[in-house]
């Protein structure tokens, strides 16, 4: 039974530090800076929530299990929104996102406002 | 070690970047990895300090003293690049062969283990009967130091204050009308202030308990100062400044500021009058640990509230000038 | 790690000379703050890495630990923490206030300014 909780919290680590690296990579190789926004949030939930839930896995029933659930629940409530303010206030400085042109021409100077309220 | 070398190549990013405003944010950074690196160390109480302050508040700071300068891009005029690389190395190299006499990494018989520091790490349980030693010592037995540190953080406010401080210019109401909100974008911002409204209590509910709880873990007043004055900063950034100066008004934070090393310095004096001798926690109560605990107890809350004021104080200052 | 025991202290020895070298040739003020917080940090990490001892965990006491590390220099680092933050503080103070006088924060430009008089 041990070893069942250790290979599923080893699994769930290494599937977070999986989404770590392609997060980082995604954040240095994708053209525009509203890209890369996907990047950064990959990193901030699937990575981190991932590893903590795998922490969470190893502590079974232990206060640290109950303080790691309060880390995954702020890191999901602050994540999204710096992401979203990250994103607004590139958007207040000036940069629009990269359209691919169509092939007729037409008007594709800017993309769509992320968020209409 | 790979974080060592990891803020190496920072600090080279930082000396080689121009655009001030990404030397920030890679200041930032470091001092996060650095933060990191004290938690490897085994220092956690240090690397709460270190996140907390370096990557919050110093971060913050160096913003708005951005925002206020307007200094976006530097143009690099190195007339004398050569000389100040000389002299780098060579102090580089001096300092490396001081290195070469000190005891190695992790030496247990090494001269800064064994002097005074056996006495704490043994007698704390019993002498005080805290868990954390951390605290115990910064707290008792280098009681001291630490009322010089809360006045030299109360002198940094009142420097600040004193250097770009303005008069207040009467009480400039916030005008919730129509316009204002059309200018302050009410209808904007909706998931920012939504969630920092939820955050919000959260924020100073951990500062009290890492106040408070500091006694048997990572935490103290330091920590718990700043976290508490990050709370009041980010109602400042997302609602307007002048709000959140209502809320918090210019003499409420200097009273406290004040009122912090008043607490501290008072204790001592408490303690004098008491018949000990100063901040000697010892004659607080009937008990000498449950003294030592009382006189914790209060210096830590002293510095707290003057760490939050002080902090409050010096971003408002910043928040609130004509650009 | 294995390392030779003395490589932690030559990085330190790097990070500190990077700071240095900041301070001393870059003309901008606010880059010569960085500078100066990234020195403080290499100070810091030096002093915690000297508190350091092998097989030793954070100084809490608890239950059936045998070897601690060494606590002293947390709380030394602690003071010094907060008293840079001060400094910090109260150079980008100084910082704003020349920009009001001067009107620039280069170096260069405000000894110009200064021999003018």
């Amino acid at each position: 039974m041990e070893m069942l909780f250790d290979a599923v919290s080893w699994v769930l680590i290494l599937v977070g530090s999986v989404f770590l690296v392609v997060g980082g990579i995604g954040v240095v190789r994708l053209p525009d800076v509203f890209t890369r926004m996907h990047g950064a949030g990959i990193i901030d939930t699937m990575g981190a929530c991932a590893i903590l839930i795998g922490l969470m896995v190893q502590a079974w029933f232990n206060i640290v299990t109950i303080k790691l659930v309060l880390i995954v629940v702020f890191i999901m409530f602050t994540s999204p929104t710096t992401t979203h303010a990250l994103a607004r206030a590139a958007l207040g400085g000036g940069a629009r996102p990269q359209v691919r042109e169509s092939p007729e021409g037409a008007d594709v100077g800017e993309g769509e406002s992320p968020s209409k309220t | 070690m790979s974080l060592m070398a990891f803020m190496a190549v920072i600090g080279f990013a930082v000396a080689r970047l121009r655009n001030l405003f990404g030397v920030v944010i890679l200041t930032g950074i470091f001092s996060l990895t650095s933060a990191v690196l004290y938690v490897v160390l085994d220092a956690v109480d240090v690397a709460f300090t270190e996140a907390a302050v370096g990557a919050g508040i110093a971060t913050v700071l160096m913003l708005g003293t951005l925002a206020l300068t307007t200094s976006e891009e530097k143009t690099v005029s190195d007339n004398k690049p050569l000389l100040a690389l000389l002299l780098v190395t060579v102090t580089g190299a001096a300092l490396i062969y001081g290195t070469l006499d000190m005891p190695h990494y992790g030496d247990p018989t090494a001269p800064i283990n064994n002097h005074v520091v056996p006495r704490y790490l043994a007698d704390s349980a019993y002498e005080i009967g805290l868990p954390n030693v951390v605290t115990s010592v910064l707290a008792s037995y280098r009681g001291y130091d630490t009322l010089g540190e809360t006045f030299v953080i109360f002198t940094a406010a009142a420097g600040v204050l004193l250097i770009i401080g303005r008069p207040q210019r009467g009480r400039r109401r916030a005008h919730r009308d129509a316009q204002w909100d059309i200018e302050h974008g009410i209808r904007k911002n909706v998931i920012l202030r939504v969630v920092s409204k939820l955050l919000l209590p959260m924020i100073l509910l951990f500062a009290l308990y890492v106040q408070w709880h500091g006694d048997f873990g990572p935490g103290g007043g330091f920590q718990a100062g700043v976290i508490f004055a990050s709370g009041f900063i980010l109602y400042a950034l997302i609602f307007d400044v002048d709000l959140a100066r209502a809320v918090v008004a210019p003499k409420v934070s200097r009273f406290f500021l004040a009122l912090g090393v008043l607490l501290y310095g008072g204790v001592g004096v408490v303690s004098l009058l008491l018949g000990g001798n100063f901040l000697d926690y010892s004659v607080l109560a009937y008990v000498p640990t449950q003294g030592q605990h009382i006189g914790i107890l209060l210096v830590e809350l002293g510095v707290g509230i003057t760490v939050a004021a002080a902090m409050i104080t010096i971003f408002f200052t910043f928040a609130s000038q004509e650009r | 790690m294995e390392f030779p025991g003395l490589i932690n202290y030559w990085i330190v020895v790097v990070l500190m000379m990077t700071g240095f070298y900041i301070v001393i040739a870059h003309n901008n003020l606010v880059k010569k703050i960085v500078g100066l917080n990234i020195f403080q940090v290499s100070m810091f990490t030096f002093y915690i890495t000297m508190g350091k001892v092998k097989g030793g965990t954070a100084p809490i006491l608890a239950e059936g630990i045998a070897q601690y590390s060494n606590p002293l220099p947390h709380v030394l680092i602690l003071t010094a923490i907060v008293v840079g933050v001060a400094t910090t503080a109260l150079g980008l103070a100084l910082v704003v206030r020349i920009r009001d006088a001067y009107g620039t924060v280069e170096d260069d430009e405000i000894e110009a300014q200064e021999n003018e008089r």
